[in-house]
């Protein structure tokens, strides 16, 4: 339908003068929409914000009865007594690995189940094995660690079966070895999120047009041509987010798994910056300290998903922004 | 359609069969072993002697969990705290989501940066502890409320299912004279049932799986929900404190299968609903795959 010139011009001058003459009305007419909104965006500020305020403490000297306001300045001093501190490089690379065997083994290992799950053609099977992976992920840690503690004993079924097919000669106390913890971290870390990390590969699976494998068969593409020509490349953008999002995470260990397996002994291994912060923070009090600790935690993870996602977007034009 | 297969791939197939049937037992297997453990007898599990059925079947440590009052009580919190919790938390990203969908909302983008910010960045541990405590909810059920009363993630999950919903829907409505508050009730909500289903599960079975805000926040013994109760049956060990006035031998004896019987107990109910849920949840988490 072709709109007469000089109405459309007509037209468009309409719209702009009414946009410059009433700029408000926009936001008035939207009054509720602003009403509604406030709640969240007030929650937000205050246990979102007002925290990255109060970090400001990390380079004060923080005391309770002042306030973040009211305590005085100390510069660098907490930074540098961290930095100096014989716990810096032990936590610096605890966190580090701990992160890192997670992303190596749990990240393909997901991306593989997707793709083996994929390739099944039995469809209850499918959605039964489906059910089943995620069935982990709604179990609370609590339970999990329990779960380890008492498989991983002595008397447990680990040890049980490693006797009975002869691997080991004597019962390992795995929790109690420090060169143990890793290990126990990681694979339990699979066995709980294998299933449901591999839910949004799946997603992207489905997406992918079935044509593309048709017009494949026609020419004679077999099973793993199909794989290395329609299915990864199909699903790379996703493959891809994903790597940025953990490697933005990557000295982001969380504290919940560990607090609740490690024990003095395996400081050595298990220890990561956030127990850190929650020993010397939460337990000591000791909060300006801890506080600094945390900040310099954050502002790394920060930085390297900045980094991560500025090389993807230069790399593969696929970035989280 | 039919595809005759090679070979090669038949050989593939089938080894892919077994292998994912492997790794279904891995699922399923450290579960089972805790249920056939929780009713057998407590000698039969010290001496290893369970592998897949329960052995000198009794139900006594669930006799004993269940005259507990402590668990009693905790169960009680933990149902306050989903409840009460997942109503604040989907009250609050559905009032966020919403506006935040209409494409002209003056600003939308902006907020949309303030509340994605904080997916990346915050200020910690500590500040959020003592902010906690400055605003007077230590040791309240409150400080397991409302800290995590929204999370960005789910609220761009809503906002995008929002944005699915036809502009001409709410327009219309408008036209008609509904305002706002009345078109996400009447319109905009009864459209989005699923994806109030997939938040629901997803903040439900968060709350009731928390336990760290519980452990830093909480004095008071008897806010203490069910997991922070677990944890010191599982974790610190001590189910022994459930068996006052019986025997050193007995103790201990008693005090394995009680483990396994509070792990079938604060595990059953997530079990039982998911099932019900999960074809839900998979949407869900298909709707978050990252999109704008």
């Amino acid at each position: 339908m072709a709109v007469p010139l000089n109405a459309a011009k007509a037209n468009s001058r309409k719209l702009r003068t009414k946009r410059s003459s009433v700029s408000l009305k926009p936001i008035m007419s939207n009054r509720y929409l602003y009403l509604m909104l406030l709640p969240t965006v007030l929650y937000f500020l205050i246990f979102e914000y007002k925290p990255m305020y109060g970090a400001i403490i990390a380079f004060k000297d923080f005391n309770p009865f002042a306030g973040v306001a009211g305590s005085p300045w100390v510069g660098f001093k907490n930074f540098e007594k961290f930095f100096e501190s014989y716990y810096f490089f032990r936590l610096l690379k605890n966190t580090f690995l701990m992160s890192f065997y997670s992303l190596l083994f749990i990240f393909p290992a997901s991306l593989a189940f997707a793709l083996l799950l994929n390739e099944l053609r039995l469809k209850k099977l499918k959605s039964f094995l489906q059910t089943v992976s995620y069935l982990p992920h709604f179990i609370s840690l609590i339970v999990i660690c329990g779960m380890i503690i008492d498989f991983t004993k002595p008397g447990g079924i680990i040890n049980s079966l490693l006797l009975g097919i002869g691997i080991i000669s004597e019962p390992i106390q795995f929790l109690i070895l420090p060169e143990w913890f890793r290990t126990i971290y990681v694979g339990s870390g699979m066995w709980q999120s294998l299933g449901w990390n591999s839910i949004i590969y799946l997603a992207a699976l489905s997406g992918i047009n079935p044509s593309l494998y048709e017009a494949a068969v026609v020419d004679g593409a077999g099973r793993w041509k199909q794989l290395t020509h329609i299915t990864l490349p199909g699903i790379l953008p996703t493959v891809l987010i994903l790597l940025i999002l953990n490697v933005g995470t990557l000295l982001n260990v969380g504290w919940d798994k560990i607090i609740l397996l490690y024990n003095p002994g395996t400081y050595v291994t298990a220890d990561v910056i956030s127990t850190f912060v929650y020993r010397r923070g939460v337990m000591e009090a000791d909060y300006s300290f801890s506080a600094a600790v945390g900040l310099f935690n954050s502002a790394i993870n920060f930085a390297l998903l900045v980094l991560a996602n500025r090389i993807s977007r230069k790399t593969t034009e696929n970035s989280l922004w | 359609m039919v595809i005759k297969r090679s070979i090669p791939e038949i050989i593939f197939d089938s080894c892919n069969v077994l292998f994912l049937i492997f790794c279904s037992f891995l699922f399923l297997y450290p579960m089972w072993y805790v249920l056939v453990s929780s009713f057998s007898d407590a000698h039969a599990i010290a001496a290893g002697e369970i592998s897949f059925w329960p052995k000198g079947f009794n139900v006594g440590a669930y006799k004993l969990v269940f005259e507990d009052q402590r668990i009693w009580t905790a169960y009680g919190n933990t149902f306050i705290y989903v409840i009460a919790g997942t109503f604040i938390n989907l009250v609050l990203t559905t009032l966020g989501a919403y506006p935040l969908s209409r494409r002209n909302l003056e600003g939308r983008s902006l907020i949309m940066a303030f509340i994605v910010f904080t997916m990346f960045f915050s200020g910690g541990l500590i500040p959020a502890y003592l902010n906690v405590r400055e605003l007077g909810l230590y040791d309240t059920r409150w400080a397991l409320l409302l800290p995590g009363a929204v999370s960005a993630f789910n609220l761009i999950v809503m906002r995008t299912f929002f944005q699915s919903i036809p502009d001409s829907l709410i327009e219309s409505a408008k036209i008609d004279g509904a305002h706002d508050f009345r078109i996400l009730l009447r319109i905009v909500l009864p459209l989005s049932m699923p994806v109030l289903a997939v938040m629901t599960l997803f903040y439900a079975v968060g709350h009731w799986n928390s336990w760290f805000s519980a452990m830093i926040y909480l004095q008071d013994r008897n806010l203490f929900p069910l997991q922070l109760i677990l944890r010191e049956i599982l974790i610190q060990s001590s189910a022994q404190n459930m068996l006052a006035g019986v025997t050193q031998d007995e103790v201990f004896r008693i005090s394995e299968s009680i483990k396994f019987a509070t792990i079938i107990i604060a595990t059953v109910p997530i079990l039982l609903i998911y099932p019900f849920l999960q074809k839900y949840f998979v949407k869900g988490v298909m709707i978050g795959a990252l999109k704008e």
